[in-house]
């Protein structure tokens, strides 16, 4: 990196106002980025960063402000515009096709031509210098079905570089990286800073950002909530800036109280993914259990299986020592064992439906006559009493899941198992792209579950939450179990021993 | 009293706004067939008693399967086999009814016998549930395309139909035994079946298949849009893998619309058949399944599954026969009712994604580049 006081400042976004009906999602707002520079813009949800990167990339039109693009002021009216100024967008949800090449990726739209037909050979030699400046060691000519996320992620990288991106935003980049994946990215975008390219790193997970960030600033109600200087830079400081208070890390370490022993007991279970494997494990009522490992480790795919939405191959499930029939999530949902899954979106919510219809799913026969005519009032009922007891910010219990936050989104999840007898739940990611509030909300309730008895199965990728929450830590590599941590033997460093397949009696 | 009113009509936008088409159409209808010394209303063609008794006759017969197809469209499915079934249904009816030496020369006609109609009523609702229920099964539980599960019924059903009659004509004529109450049923009117034929009075103008369209409708409404099973239909059309999720038998769900909609197309194949009085298995039903699917869109329903409501499938139903009344009173010639019907779906589908300016913007974008 140069020195930073000769670097010059390659955007000034100044006085940005944007208004929406109804609110007011940015607010005068000032964001400056230096050339090289790998800035964290921080904030709860709803704070206002994604609507400041869409100013930037040319999707929303700011009302009032102006922005400076390496010393000349800007417009930036389109898609077009933010390119041709060299800004770059990673997005959360990948934008690749993944029905063409590494090389048709990166050259999507620009593709160099003669007569009319795509020059094959001048995207494979064009491409292959991206790659190999990110450390990406796969051929241009490589499906991209054929890449792990992390990877295809990369490509989404190129393909900013090939445009001769100046800033490249990155937008939550990590959410669906394995651990390895993540210290990759957070690598290239220490090279990337090197050669000069800025970056606006946002991100939930403040750990990484304490890692990568030179500056972070924080966003709360659509105003700068403040700066922290690469010095400043601890998880605790940016809670404060983005809550607006001191957040105390409440410590979450179950109390005394009575447990259910052997609640949950999951034994010789195998997946269609890891049919080799047999993974056996139990859960007390109580305890929660956190399961770490690698994505891809098989830890969703188990939890299915479990559940009972993906057949199990072989293998039982028994809650309080009655066997569940394998393959039928009505029995293991009859059995009092749910599943929050990990994609919200596809799996967790009808996201058209309202709040009430979504609580009510799993649970309909119940709010209805006997010969199956649902009960409205008695439907809406439940849903309101799950709106409060779990805080869902909604109008009404008739508002559309699809416009809830995602904190909010997962307490809707939640509010329809919680309406029903819990006896095991498991949380898939359970905080997965959710903002600093709605997360301790969560983990107090998981936290009030288990001291009702309930059976917590946490499957996380987050490192501080399987660490902060957890009773008991199994850990899981290639769809096989390959040891538990007690409390006392707790530690980022044990458990990505056994995340990379060592096991925890190696030594002998 | 208009306050509830004016709640559901805020609630169901599409549906108010197709029934505002259907009004206005039938206005202009009205008007536009006004001619000296005609006995209807207001001396309109549209308004005398026979053409409304025709078309609500038509409205009943093409409203029972377009419900059937537009509560599979629900689960973001389709259903293309509609009229071939009915030209299959319509020849197996016209065997069973008619002695076999009368029938047209095949294997299927040598081998059922001659049954009462009541006894081939229920065998054609059986044999339309059951191919229904292959669809859904073949669908939901083998996870085929319905498009192209369907597509193979379009092209099976009516080769079968036309094979089995010799490709030629079958006639309600053939039959030897009395039709006479199947006929009151099928193609008579309320007062014919209460009363008995001759009199006049409201009953007399109140045909049977709308009695029909009417019962099946509200027997629909209820299942889609109270009982669980409908919720259950919404749900995995609008997202199979979330309901899946929630214990629900998403495959089964998926298998019970079709079988409905298997039954519906049989329930409006017999009076179809008594109403034209014969089977021309080559043209019988054709196009049914595409007239379906353009009432169950008008009035509401999705292609990408998980919206729609029955009363939206009836309007879509009216407006499409009002239409097509409208163009043959009128005089213009019968093809120009499918043109000016693609036009009116197109306009709707419009209007209902961008709103009048989307309609607008199109018009304009048109006029610069010419």
């Amino acid at each position: 990196m140069q020195d930073p006081a000769k670097r010059v400042k390659v955007l000034h976004m100044e006085n940005i106002t944007k208004r929406f009906p109804g609110v007011t999602a940015l607010n005068q707002v000032n964001f400056d980025v230096m050339e090289g520079e790998v800035v964290a813009l921080i904030g709860e949800n709803g704070a206002g960063k994604s609507t400041l990167m869409k100013v930037l990339g040319g999707v929303h039109h700011p009302d009032e402000g102006t922005i400076t693009a390496s010393g000349s002021p800007a417009v930036i009216r389109s898609v077009a515009d933010a390119d041709s100024l060299g800004v770059g967008f990673v997005h959360q949800e990948l934008n690749v096709l993944d029905n063409l090449d590494v090389g048709a990726n990166v050259f999507l739209g620009r593709e160099p031509h003669r007569f009319g037909l795509i020059n094959r050979r001048k995207i494979k030699a064009d491409t292959q210098p991206f790659l190999d400046t990110l450390g990406l060691d796969v051929s241009p000519d490589t499906p991209l079905s054929k890449l792990s996320i992390g990877q295809q992620q990369m490509v989404e990288i190129a393909k900013a570089l090939s445009k001769e991106a100046k800033i490249i935003i990155m937008d939550e980049p990590t959410s669906s990286l394995t651990l390895s994946e993540t210290e990759r990215l957070l690598k290239v975008i220490g090279d990337l800073s090197e050669q000069g390219i800025a970056v606006i790193y946002i991100s939930h997970r403040l750990g990484e950002v304490t890692q990568c960030a030179h500056r972070v600033v924080a966003l709360r109600d659509g105003k700068n909530a403040g700066e922290l200087k690469s010095g400043e830079i601890n998880h605790d400081a940016m809670v404060s800036l983005m809550v607006g208070r001191d957040l105390k890390r409440t410590p979450l370490t179950s109390s005394d109280h009575e447990t259910v022993p052997r609640r949950l007991v999951v034994s010789n279970l195998r997946t269609a993914l890891y049919p080799e494997c047999q993974s056996s494990f139990e859960i007390s009522g109580g305890e929660i259990l956190g399961m770490a490992g690698l994505v891809g480790a098989g830890r969703s795919e188990l939890a299915q299986a479990t559940f009972g939405v993906d057949p199990a191959l072989s293998g039982s499930v028994s809650v309080d020592g009655i066997t569940i029939k394998r393959g039928a999530a009505r029995q293991s949902i009859k059995a009092g064992i749910y599943l929050a899954p990990e994609d919200r979106k596809l799996t967790g919510l009808v996201l058209e439906f309202d709040i009430t219809q979504n609580v009510s799913l799993a649970d309909l026969w119940n709010h209805s006559s006997r010969i199956g005519l649902i009960d409205r009032y008695a439907e809406r009922k439940v849903a309101e009493q799950q709106i409060e007891r779990l805080k869902i910010k909604t109008p009404s219990a008739s508002t559309a899941a699809i416009t809830l936050s995602g904190g909010n989104q997962q307490k809707v999840v939640l509010g329809k198992w919680l309406s029903m007898k819990p006896k095991v739940i498991i949380f898939d990611e359970p905080t997965r792209g959710i903002d600093v509030g709605a997360k301790a909300e969560i983990y107090k309730l998981m936290r009030e579950l288990a001291r009702n008895g309930v059976a917590i199965w946490m499957i996380s990728s987050d490192m501080e939450e399987v660490l902060g929450i957890s009773d008991r830590i199994v850990v899981m590599h290639e769809g096989q179990i390959t040891g538990e941590l007690q409390r006392d033997e707790f530690g980022e460093e044990p458990i990505m021993h056994l995340a990379v397949g060592n096991s925890k009696t190696e030594a002998n | 009293m208009a306050n509830p009113l004016l709640r559901y009509a805020g609630r169901h936008r599409r549906e108010t706004g197709m029934l505002g088409l259907l009004f206005i159409l039938v206005v202009i209808t009205s008007l536009g067939t006004i001619e000296e010394g005609i006995d209807g209303l207001f001396g309109s063609k549209f308004l005398t008693p026979d053409n409304l008794k025709n078309v609500a006759r038509t409205i009943g017969i093409y409203g029972i399967f377009s419900i059937g197809v537009g509560i599979v469209i629900i689960t973001a499915g389709i259903d293309l086999s509609v009229g071939s079934l009915m030209a299959l249904l319509g020849v197996f009816f016209l065997f069973l009814v008619t002695p076999p030496g009368m029938r047209p020369d095949s294997a299927l006609a040598r081998g059922i016998p001659e049954v009462s109609w009541p006894m081939a009523v229920l065998w054609v609702l059986l044999l339309g549930t059951l191919l229904g229920l292959l669809h859904g099964v073949l669908v939901g539980k083998l996870k085929l395309q319905p498009f192209v599960v369907t597509l193979c019924g379009l092209l099976s059903y009516r080769g079968l139909a036309r094979f089995y009659a010799n490709d030629t004509t079958v006639n309600v004529g053939d039959a030897s035994q009395d039709l006479s109450f199947a006929r009151k049923l099928g193609d008579g009117t309320l007062g014919d079946v209460l009363i008995g034929h001759g009199e006049k009075g409201i009953l007399h103008s109140v045909p049977m298949t709308f009695v029909y369209l009417i019962i099946l409708a509200v027997i629909t409404t209820i299942i889609l849009h109270r009982s669980v099973l409908g919720r259950y239909i919404f749900a995995a059309g609008r997202n199979e893998l979330a309901t899946k999720y929630s214990g629900i038998n998403t495959g089964l769900v998926i298998a019970i619309a079709y079988l409905i909609a298997g039954f519906c197309t049989a329930f409006s194949a017999i009076p179809f058949c008594i109403y034209t009085g014969s089977v021309q298995p080559t043209s019988h039903g054709a196009f049914f399944e595409l007239y379906a699917i353009a009432a169950a869109v008008l009035g509401g329903c999705s292609l990408r599954g998980g919206e729609g409501s029955i009363p939206g499938i009836l309007i879509g139903t009216a407006i499409l026969i009002v239409l097509r009344n409208m163009v043959n009173l009128l005089g213009y010639p019968t093809p120009l009712s499918d043109a000016i019907t693609g036009g009116v779906i197109f306009v709707g589908v419009i209007i209902d994604q961008h709103g009048a300016t989307g309609l607008k913007k199109i018009f304009k974008r048109k006029a610069r580049t010419t």
